[in-house]
């Protein structure tokens, strides 16, 4: 933004003006992205998001010690690694929106994003970094119980089962660590699996089976939630090969069965596989909207890791800004396009 | 204004025996969600100071008022009403979600 009008009206609000990359997530897709988009003078506003796509700063809030994040070698808190990351963001000159954006019209440009509150926020290239929720069992009890027994984030809820009996659903890395986090607190877990094996890393499972208090039930999926005076008394489980059923009794419920990715903004625009995440043209972090780009959780759903989806978060910005610029090979697309770049 | 503190030892006069009603923000230190909750619950507070008491319980140092009224998860808002609970909302929520929530006790 060169023109004295533009700058006079940025003062004013800075989200007047139209801007060159507006990123919506915060988690480290986000925020790697926003760091790399300030320091390539992008003036990069980042969306935050608040609730509807998960916490703000994203999954790694909701965690504890994060022990494979590299440089850190006795290991990071979760919301701490963010902290970090967003006052790095900050450094270099983002602008931060503490809300969720509600609608998102990508196929024009510029690019029209609008707010929870009703702002209206106008972009060239837009990142979506919008990450994914944890999934639900969708199964009778869940909704009547949730909150009073049934919950999706053990480092926030394991406090209140101490020394009680929880349940953690799941066979991966994130079932494990719940298991073996919950340990600190309750007197026993057992892992819920519907497989015969678990999905989770050698190094995660070995220290889930070395746990005592943590026992496992595999070939068993939870068919419904029972409760008792409003709290979860016990959770029915199916034998995945015989059918059998039964009642564990248990006072909570952890769910670590994956991920829903957040693209709900984008739906029939941005082209998703058949698990719903969206689809990039590798290895650039290009969607099927010029202008549009994908990091993180979002679009991926093989790796999922903290680093991973920094690594692409710095690709979204290195994309956008060779877009922005009219590089080779990236088109720039909208009636408005070639003027407006010109000016960046 | 912001939500005021409250523990198990002014609980009772300060939710149970207030005028008004009161909204708890049960809450700890160690809660991500609970830290997006916070700022909204404390915009209440200034905003319906007329109509609504706004309170919060670190469950972390008060854990007898958490386990009496079973407390699972937090963030989780009570409203008290004359002395008992009339109202509970579990999980993080917007402020517009939240309003709606509350609209039987604010206008």
């Amino acid at each position: 933004m060169s023109t004295n009008e533009a700058t006079e009206t940025e003062a004013a609000d800075p989200l007047a003006a139209i801007r060159d990359v507006v990123i919506i997530g915060s988690g480290p897709a986000g925020l790697t992205a926003a760091v790399y988009a300030a320091r390539a003078n992008l003036e990069p506003v980042v969306v935050e998001g608040v609730i509807e796509g998960g916490p703000t700063g994203g999954q790694l809030t909701l965690t504890t010690d994060v022990e494979n994040y590299p440089g850190f070698s006795q290991g990071i808190m979760g919301p701490e690694l963010i902290l970090e990351m967003r006052g790095q963001a900050e450094r270099f000159g983002t602008t931060f929106v503490t809300e969720d954006v509600v609608e998102a019209e990508v196929e024009q440009q510029p690019i029209r994003l609008t707010t929870a509150s009703g702002k209206v926020i106008r972009t060239r290239a837009l990142i979506v970094a919008t990450g994914a929720k944890p999934r639900r069992l969708e199964v009778p009890g869940e909704d009547e119980l949730w909150g009073a027994g049934v919950s999706a984030c053990a480092t926030c809820d394991g406090f209140f089962f101490r020394d009680k009996h929880v349940v953690v659903v799941g066979g991966g890395d994130s079932a494990m660590e719940e298991a073996t986090f919950l340990t600190k607190f309750a007197s026993k877990v057992t892992v819920v699996h519907r497989r015969e094996e678990l999905r989770a890393s050698v190094i995660m499972q070995e220290r889930a089976f070395k746990n005592d208090k943590i026992e496992f039930a595999f070939n068993a999926a939870v068919d419904e939630i029972l409760g008792e005076g409003g709290l979860l008394s016990a959770v029915r489980l199916r034998d995945t090969v015989t059918d059998e059923v039964r009642d564990l009794p248990a006072d909570g419920l952890f769910l670590a069965i994956g991920h829903i990715p957040n693209t709900w903004l984008f739906e029939d625009v941005l082209d998703t596989d058949d698990e719903g995440y969206l689809i990039v043209d590798e290895p650039t972090t290009t969607t099927n909207v010029p202008g549009v780009f994908a990091a993180g959780d979002v679009m991926d759903h093989t790796y999922r890791q903290a680093v991973t989806a920094a690594g692409t978060g710095c690709k979204a910005a290195i994309d956008a800004e060779r877009w922005l610029a009219g590089a080779p090979g990236i088109p720039a697309s909208g009636p408005d396009a070639e003027p407006e770049t010109a000016d960046v | 204004m912001t939500a005021t503190p409250v523990t198990d030892g002014d609980w009772t006069s300060e939710v149970l025996e207030s005028d008004k009603p009161v909204l708890v923000d049960f809450w700890a230190e160690w809660c991500g969600p609970c830290k997006m909750v916070s700022p909204i619950v404390d915009e209440i507070a200034g905003e319906k100071a007329d109509e609504l008491k706004v309170v919060k319980l670190n469950v972390d140092e008060n854990p007898n008022t958490a386990r009496e009224y079973g407390i699972m998860s937090i963030p989780t808002l009570l409203v008290f009403k004359g002395g008992a609970p009339a109202k509970r909302i579990v999980g993080a929520k917007g402020k517009a979600a939240l309003l709606a929530d509350l609209d039987e006790f604010v206008s």
